[in-house]
């Protein structure tokens, strides 16, 4: 497979392109709201609408729900009349002293460190729009496209417990229970996801010398961006 | 002159000319602008059709029976989530059937009611919401992370009793990359146009 620059921005005016089926539709200056998209339509907007507040709160939310996703169980395991409480920590111990290391290190690595990373990165990623960083914005579209897509492993074990939970009910014998760790826990996924749907990755972009940038597209020129 | 738009970066270009398989690059921020694929609908409605069998046999038969002392209890895609259910975790039990039935079966059959019509010039009512449902339920359909969480489960479970792989674990195996190859083969722009052309 081989990758193909375009080498030209047209000149082009104001403009929206839909955020569902991308294609580029031609309006004035403000007046994108309330329009559908022509080809899909879906509501049109320059910008999703709210960006920032909407990526600010679930973030928050999220990282409220990470602290009793990680300190509550989220199963209760029996066996031979005996029960213990498993945490996503202990989880992930379990399988690094009795089962295989690789598998321990992407349950580690989906369960715990992808969702802090996650939150830490939408959170820098909001807060150098809001304080019109031009650091380095290919560096954090690329960081943005990164979190968008590892997201949705850290589910792993939420459908760890639900397959344990369905195959051991054999009473006193052996038994699996899902406790409320799990809820906390979906709902950090749940919310990281919605967060990275939130953020609008072209706000990046208009931090940077947006004057300048205006008046390159309209010259025909490179879209470098400064 | 046709444009196009960088959906990570919102810079617009002349739509380039790029050869059956390759992919436009965002030279601004070095997403990608889309990618081409002349026969998208033939290759995807195949992978799309193979996959919806395959997705059947996943769901109808259970993937893992768990064997202790002459007992045996088997779990299917959907029991899992109603095992949940069972216990009172509603919300999880919801989200579990919603990423690993509902949003794949919603994504595979819309994408076949959308391609087939266009493959065979027939004429189909609210293609262009049912693509629109497609393009949005992609990131909530998670078979694939299911599959690592099968995986898990297993090396969890083998210690303490005997686990043995059913015939939809091996469905489950061939539809992930049906899956993938479906994704990575759709030229989601072409599609489009195709279904502004049947309106």
């Amino acid at each position: 497979m081989s990758a193909f620059e375009p080498s030209a921005t047209p000149a082009i005016g104001p403009h929206a392109q839909c955020h569902v089926c991308n294609l580029v539709v031609a309006v004035p200056e403000g007046a994108a709201e309330g329009l559908a998209c022509p080809r899909c339509r879906t509501g049109l907007h320059r910008r999703k609408p709210n960006s920032l507040s909407r990526t600010w709160a679930l973030l928050i939310t999220a990282s409220i729900c990470y602290v009793p996703a990680n300190l509550y169980p989220v199963m209760e395991v029996t066996t031979l009349g005996r029960t213990q409480a498993d945490t996503i920590l202990s989880g992930v111990i379990y399988l690094a002293v009795n089962g295989t290391w690789p598998l321990a290190l992407i349950v580690f690595v989906a369960s715990v460190v992808v969702p802090v990373l996650k939150i830490l990165a939408l959170g820098y990623l909001a807060f150098s729009v809001q304080s019109r960083s031009q650091w380095r914005p290919r560096d954090r579209a690329r960081l943005y496209r990164i979190v968008e897509q590892v997201g949705r492993w850290s589910m792993v074990d939420v459908y760890v417990v639900t397959i344990l939970v369905a195959l051991v009910h054999l009473g006193s014998l052996a038994n699996v229970e899902a406790r409320v760790g799990g809820f906390y826990f979906g709902a950090v996924v749940v919310l990281t996801m919605l967060a990275a749907e939130s953020f609008d990755p072209r706000l990046i972009w208009d931090q940077l010398n947006p004057v300048a940038n205006r008046s390159a597209e309209g010259a025909g020129g490179d879209g470098d961006g400064g | 002159m046709s444009l196009v738009g960088c959906h990570h970066c919102d810079a617009v270009v002349v739509e380039p000319d790029v050869p059956d398989g390759g992919s436009a690059i965002c030279r601004r921020c070095g997403g990608t602008l889309f990618r081409r694929q002349r026969a998208t609908v033939e290759i995807t409605l195949a992978l799309t059709t193979a996959a919806a069998i395959l997705f059947v046999v996943a769901n109808a038969y259970p993937f893992l029976s768990f064997e202790m002392q002459g007992q045996t209890t088997r779990t299917t895609l959907a029991s899992g989530a109603f095992a949940l259910w069972d216990g009172g975790r509603y919300a999880v039990a919801g989200l579990v059937l919603g990423t690993t039935v509902l949003a794949p079966a919603l994504q595979i059959g819309l994408m076949l009611y959308v391609l087939a019509p266009i493959h065979f010039h027939l004429p189909a009512p609210f293609a262009i919401e049912a693509f629109r449902i497609v393009e949005r339920c992609r990131p909530w359909s998670m078979m694939e992370v299911f599959l690592i969480g099968i995986f898990v489960a297993v090396v969890k479970l083998s210690d303490m009793a005997d686990i043995v792989p059913g015939i939809a674990l091996w469905a489950f195996g061939l539809l992930i990359p049906i899956l993938a190859g479906g994704a990575a083969f759709l030229d989601a722009e072409l599609v489009w146009r195709e279904i502004g052309d049947l309106e």
